[in-house]
């Protein structure tokens, strides 16, 4: 693997970082925007997915219709998220078109109309995102458990409250575009097929003239409950326990991460094979350490008819803890061995890599090449690891259930 | 790119794309097992099937097996369709031997009596999962009603019951009939070793014994029907409409599939602005899928309760109008230049590529490259996309709808 990643940070402020992957006909981007729902105000949850809804409704030159057909015209397979920290726009298509979808997307996140006629359909959109949560109780579980888990409001779903949504206005979204939607903090990364020199100045000529001053991150509040339970008519019960692992540039970071990977990824890994596999509790089991900038932790879910539902809580909460013991070599040799060939397996994405860039910028003020990480990988050994398991043990569990009835968190657990 | 192909004196096809930029490669076995193939007793066997392939061999354990797979860092999995049971893996160029040594070996598998009753519990959450989330089984059921008496209308998962009564003898003898060397093909793209792959598939897999397989392919005959689930405890309202379509042997598919995404794609269709950009539906689409000798449209509408029958009709207008009218050179363009994207973003992945050349050579016995595809896709014609409208009309479907609302009117 040789990589170069190429960076450069506009006067104001604004960072593109890129990456050319030549032997790829495509070329993907990721917008970062520093406008997640952690600005949110309490009683106005919900409001950067409605922000981002109303700027997909036209923008610059171009009404909502025409903003879709023109980026469906250059081939642009796009996507929109919000998350606590960001809203991202993205984005690939074939690399030639590339150039011309960077400037639809300049007056997006630039100079959306935010049209006023438009608000009812847009309320619509993001109150029908709200109800189909409820029919998804595995979702549902997972961002109910994000919720109590971290503080607020760094764990609220981006998908708002009803009452909110219902009584946004278009002023508030448009004093929230303005605030919020900003040259310093955004981040645009690129990957695939293209000319460093040509996109700097093409990016440059679009957003250089872009002003905004910084704006800091709101402060950290309270955790919720530690154990809750939602009433649910269904079949299965969800169960999701959280408990804090280190962010990304937490210098541990790696560490953690690998004392994750064996407890789930592969089928060799603990929770797939103890919970699955021996004793065929459930279908779905997975453990995945989820990163902010700031915080961190380690998300487990697993679902499963309701008279099994306590026997999988049981078991799971065993092999969580049990983690504090220690891993064996053997399995951080499968470890590594998966780690490689998906990183050399992510040279083969344009749209993974631009998002993994722009991630990365936002976590580390720099971006990894995969030669890096890979070698960050190579390092680490079971003494590491088992170390930092000793002086992290999983512990302090919150769980949320989501089904017929409650189950019972050990003490010890809680 | 280049096409390779080796058959063994047992029937087994090996096909592969070799792409020597690729950094990896995806291998597969394509087995012409699925739901149509089954019977009422045997209802769900293939997909059960599918999970006990991994539960170990003469020489390896259930254990062994993941581990192996997880050593060489494999991407794998299964999946099972109406038509076809398929394993898979991607890995590195270097892992190719052992990647194919350990398919080929659980492609054979030892369907111990233990390991079924334990995956059993496993399929049966599978199935209490899915009863749980939208559209809350009403996908099988639209189904089983559009196809009536048609193999295509069984299940892939079974129900609880059709899995609770499967005996393990009866899965062991579907096995042995099915999982035929020459009903089944290996397949590979990327960066493949083809003589090595060809040589050692010889050795592991030219001892299987050949059985025949026979597949009926009659006729689908078109359905029209309309009908509502009663689910209190749902917020919202879905609805599901399957039409005949062009079937995956008809060069009409292209067609079929250009007027499925004016019609109803996810973003900048018809759907989407009548629907999904006004906020009336969380979600409103229209796909064409095909099969060995049948096609279908499937339309599917997620809404608040109150607008569904609203919404229903719209679809309704949306389709005659299109029936009446055709459809713009421009909207046909715009699709064209979409799905041509998605073609060439998606065919950078080896294991789609894999996808790709394993489902056409076992359904069709053909090899399509990302080239012809995308000749295929700009050759269609307004007057071909006509045609294929006449002959198959959107608006004699099988609509099932489920939700709070206990009626809704038949759209006129």
């Amino acid at each position: 693997m040789t990589q170069s990643i190429h960076s450069h940070t506009y006067e104001n402020g604004l960072v593109l970082v890129a990456e050319p992957m030549r032997s790829l006909e495509s070329a993907a981007f990721t917008f970062l925007v520093p406008a997640g729902c952690c600005y949110d105000p309490d009683d106005r949850s919900g409001l950067s997915a409605f922000t981002c809804e109303m700027a997909l409704r036209g923008a610059g030159p171009r009404d909502s219709r025409a903003f879709v057909q023109d980026l469906e015209n250059l081939g642009v397979e796009r996507a929109e998220s919000v998350s606590a920290a960001h809203v991202s726009y993205s984005g690939a298509t074939l690399a030639g078109n590339l150039l011309p979808a960077l400037a639809i997307y300049a007056d997006l996140v630039r100079r959306p109309h935010l049209p006023a006629d438009q608000l009812p359909a847009g309320r619509m959109v993001v109150l029908q995102d709200l109800r189909a949560i409820e029919d998804d109780p595995a979702q549902k579980v997972m961002l109910e458990l994000r919720r109590r888990h971290y503080p607020n409001p760094w764990g609220r779903p981006s998908q708002g409250e009803q009452q909110a949504l219902e009584e946004t206005t278009i002023d508030e979204i448009r004093d929230h575009f303005c605030g919020l939607y900003r040259p310093c903090g955004t981040i645009l990364g690129v990957a695939g097929r293209f000319t460093w020199r040509r996109l700097k100045d093409w990016v440059g000529g679009l957003f250089g003239d872009w002003c905004g001053a910084d704006i800091g991150l709101p402060a950290a509040g309270q955790t919720g409950a530690k154990q809750t339970h939602m009433a649910h008519p269904s079949n299965q019960t969800q169960i999701g326990i959280a408990y804090r692992s280190v962010p990304y540039r937490h210098p541990d970071y790696f560490q953690a991460w690998g004392s994750v990977g064996v407890l789930s990824g592969g089928m060799s890994s603990r929770l797939f094979t103890e919970v699955r596999e021996r004793r065929g509790l459930c279908y779905s089991v997975y453990a995945s350490l989820h990163t902010q900038r700031d915080r961190a932790c380690v998300l487990c879910y697993a679902g499963t008819s309701a008279d099994r539902a306590q026997e999988t809580l049981d078991v799971t909460l065993a092999e969580l803890r049990r983690l504090a013991a220690g891993i064996e070599p053997v399995e951080l040799d499968r470890l590594k061995a998966r780690i490689k060939s998906a990183l050399i397996m992510q040279q083969e994405s344009s749209s993974a890599r631009s998002g993994a860039l722009a991630r990365d910028w936002y976590h580390l003020g720099q971006a990894r090449t995969l030669d890096e990480i890979g070698r960050l990988v190579d390092e680490l050994s079971c003494e590491g690891i088992n170390a930092y398991l000793a002086a992290n043990p999983p512990d302090d569990f919150t769980l949320v259930t989501v089904g017929p009835s409650a189950l019972k968190m050990p003490v010890a657990a809680l | 790119m280049e096409f390779l192909r080796h058959t063994l004196e047992n029937g087994l096809e090996g096909v592969a794309e070799r792409n020597a930029e690729a950094h990896s490669l995806g291998l597969g076995f394509f087995v012409q097992a699925g739901s149509r193939d089954e019977t009422d007793a045997l209802a769900g066997v293939s997909h059960f099937l599918e999970h006990m392939v991994f539960k170990g061999t003469a020489t390896r354990t259930a254990d062994d097996v993941n581990r192996e797979f997880d050593d060489m860092g494999a991407h794998y999995n299964a999946f099972t369709t109406e038509e076809n049971t398929v394993y898979y893996a991607a890995v590195l160029p270097e892992c190719q031997p052992r990647c194919l040594d350990l398919l080929a070996d659980i492609l054979r598998p030892s369907l111990r009596q233990e390991d079924f009753d334990t995956e059993k519990q496993v399929i049966i959450e599978e199935i209490r999962m899915y009863e749980d989330q939208p559209p809350f089984g009403a996908d099988d059921q639209c189904k089983a009603t559009h196809f009536g008496s048609h193999p295509l209308s069984r299940s892939v998962l079974g129900t609880v019951a059709s899995i609770t009564n499967l005996p393990a003898d009866e899965m062991r003898a579907y096995f042995a009939h099915r999982y035929s060397p020459a009903n089944m093909v290996l397949a590979a793209a990327g960066r493949v070793d083809f003589d090595q792959l060809a040589e050692q598939a010889e050795r592991v897999c030219g001892g299987w014994p050949r059985t025949a397989a026979h597949r009926r392919l009659p006729a689908a005959d078109p359905h029209s029907s309309f009908d509502v689930i009663h689910r209190p405890s749902a917020n919202q309202q879905y609805a599901l409409q399957l039409m005949n379509g062009p079937a995956a042997e008809d060069d009409d598919r292209f067609a079929a599939k250009l007027l499925a995404t004016i019609i109803g794609d996810d973003s900048g269709s018809r759907f989407y602005w009548e629907l999904v950009d006004t906020g009336l539906a969380e979600q409103a689409n229209l796909g064409h899928y095909e099969y060995q000798g049948a096609g279908v449209y499937m339309a599917y509408l997620s809404c608040e309760p109150q607008q569904a029958a609203s919404n229903l009709q719209c679809i309704a207008n949306i389709y005659r109008q299109v029936e009446r009218e055709g459809v713009r050179a421009e909207e046909l363009a715009q699709a064209q230049t979409k799905v041509k994207a998605r073609v060439v973003l998606s065919s950078e992945r080896p294991r789609n590529r894999l996808f790709s050349v394993g489902g056409n050579w076992i359904s069709q016995r053909e090899y399509r490259s990302v080239r012809a595809d995308l000749a295929a896709v700009d050759a269609v014609t307004v007057d071909a996309v006509q045609r294929v409208l006449a002959k198959y009309p959107l608006s004699i479907n099988t609509t099932l709808a489920i939700g709070p609302q206990a009626r809704i009117a038949r759209p006129q």
